[in-house]
């Protein structure tokens, strides 16, 4: 894996925070996401994880803090100034969200092939010829076999289902990609070769990504750097290897060491 | 003075319901598609028999009017002729079944083949107003797509009808962008009359009590039927012409003669055919006028 060299990150976090009521959904968190660079976030439920991924990805308004991201132009915008039809766009173009559950990342009533190609209609493909092939090759990249391309995602396993989301996601060549638990309630072995494509489009894309996991297998396969969450708050942050091999929290230590040994 | 039957406010509905419908319909018209949140009031027919349109009637019509009332295109089916008789009742209007001496028409699912003048009024009956209803069945998030003009979505539509039937096969309620800007359903009108909305002169109501909206299309505005550049909107087309009146190029029902398989195509626009077999125009199966039979 190999880390895009450049002078400045994507994506800059300041001391986020949200509050449901009293109640704390994470709070103080601080991060940089440069380009092509994978980050973990981890930590037991409730920990805040998914409120954090919610929150930066603008689908859940922060208490406080801010959130600066790259746009294509090179210039730095906050987030959470962006107007809803600017976020909106920035969603559906540069980024990506792919949902635990694929039911909620796709749209079931529809074929496969108006699923991937839903993202290019809306930026303004209106050549079916073309949004068809560029279906076909991206089923081909998350191998869904081309003649699936007209059958619903109802009728797909859990894990074309999964595939099928992140194709819908990638093609619009997006620069960020959010994953809440991408192998969430998959089977082993279809966990393993999802995680292998995963690998394999975020490398050769150079896409940047935030994946929340509860799995510690999964972010050490994928990511590069590791947040660790406690309580909504992040307690250890570091190179995704040293955090496993060498965790200094106790939190972090009992989190490593309760990965079932086969 | 004799009471024997209720008094009704001119043209059935009060005052005040008139001016709040005519409110919304100033500011469809100001902008052109977006459907308008009315207070729909409770008509005496159950909904989905016109109720919407009967309000927008009822809130533009003055004495001077003539009205026509079309269902399917035909003028003596049974809602039109109730709804003519109801407006005859209640506001002591001329009726017609003329489409040229017609000043507002309330039509259920069809554009008259005649086209319309400057100063003739279109009234569509809407039973489901939102194009994207479908496709997307949260109302909050169609109105934000509205808003943000996010119309990738209606293309999805149309681009399964492709996948699944190697053509465009949505045939009515075809979805048209006005004025460069929103997305309409033209109601359940044959996609064959899309191209009599683009830039006509007639000003287009649209009013679904129902669901309580009220959209426009005023004269000569821009309506573009969507469609893909390889795959452009086209309109049906039949085989022969009217069996009556010989008419082509004009909308077709298909009628059913007998139980072997006989049937005939006529046009749906029962003036028009009228009309043109009044001209002496005759189709194959158009009979022989009584003059000759004597």
């Amino acid at each position: 894996m190999s880390i895009v060299d450049t002078d400045e990150p994507l994506l800059k976090v300041q001391n986020l925070s949200k509050y449901f009521g009293s109640r704390v959904g994470c709070a103080d968190v601080s991060f940089e996401l440069w380009p092509g660079e994978v980050l973990a976030v981890v930590g037991e439920s409730g920990s805040g994880k998914t409120t954090l991924l919610n929150c930066v990805s603008t689908r859940l308004e922060a208490s406080a803090g801010t959130a600066e991201y790259r746009m294509r132009d090179e210039k730095f915008r906050s987030l959470f100034d962006l107007s809803e039809a600017e976020r909106r766009f920035l969603m559906r173009t540069d980024w990506g969200f792919v949902h635990q559950n694929p039911a909620d990342g796709l749209r079931m009533t529809v074929s496969a092939g108006a699923n991937v190609g839903e993202r290019m209609m809306a930026t303004g493909d209106r050549h079916y010829g073309h949004i068809r092939s560029t279906a076909i090759e991206w089923l081909g990249r998350v191998e869904i076999a081309e003649d699936r391309i007209d059958d619903q995602p109802r009728a797909f396993s859990g894990g074309m289902r999964q595939r099928l989301q992140i194709a819908r996601n990638l093609v619009t060549h997006p620069r960020l990609v959010f994953m809440d638990e991408p192998t969430g309630g998959l089977d082993v072995s279809v966990q393993a070769r999802l995680l292998d494509l995963l690998r394999g489009l975020v490398t050769d894309l150079g896409l940047a990504a935030i994946v929340v996991t509860h799995d510690l297998a999964v972010a050490r396969l994928l990511s590069h750097r590791m947040m660790v969450m406690k309580d909504g708050r992040v307690i250890e942050h570091g190179l995704t290897d040293r955090v496993l091999d060498d965790p200094r929290e106790a939190y972090t230590q009992l989190l490593v060491s309760s990965i079932l040994q086969v | 003075m004799t009471a024997a039957i209720a008094h009704y406010n001119f043209a059935y509905l009060d005052e005040q319901t008139k001016r709040m419908i005519r409110r919304a319909i100033l500011k469809a018209i100001a902008i052109p598609g977006y459907q308008v949140p009315f207070a729909s009031r409770e008509m005496p027919m159950p909904y989905g028999w016109g109720t919407g349109g009967v309000q927008v009637t009822a809130s533009i019509i003055g004495p001077d009017d003539q009205l026509k009332v079309i269902d399917q295109g035909a003028d003596d089916t049974t809602n039109a002729v109730s709804i003519r008789a109801f407006f005859a009742k209640v506001a002591n209007v001329a009726t017609t079944t003329h489409t040229s001496e017609a000043t507002i028409i309330q039509t259920r699912h069809r554009i008259p083949e005649e086209t319309l003048k400057t100063g003739q009024i279109l009234v569509y009956q809407v039973p489901i107003p939102e194009p994207l209803r479908f496709l997307e069945p949260r109302e909050t998030e169609t109105r934000k797509m509205h808003a943000l003009e996010e119309y990738g979505l209606m293309h999805v539509k149309l681009y399964e009808d492709i996948a699944r039937h190697g053509r465009i096969a949505t045939t009515y309620a075809y979805p048209v962008k006005v004025e460069g800007r929103y997305v309409m359903d033209p109601s359940p009108t044959p996609k064959f009359d899309n191209p009599k909305m683009h830039r006509s002169q007639a000003l287009q109501l649209f009013g679904a009590g129902r669901e309580k909206r009220i959209y426009a299309v005023p004269p000569f505005t821009d309506v573009v039927s969507l469609d893909f550049e390889d795959h452009p909107f086209e309109i049906q087309h039949f085989d022969e012409p009217c069996a009556l009146c010989g008419a082509e190029g004009v909308y077709l029902d298909e009628v059913i003669l007998d139980d072997h398989g006989g049937h005939m195509f006529v046009c749906s626009d029962t003036d028009f055919c009228e009309d043109r077999r009044n001209h002496g125009h005759r189709g194959k199966l158009a009979g022989h006028p009584l003059e000759a039979a004597e």
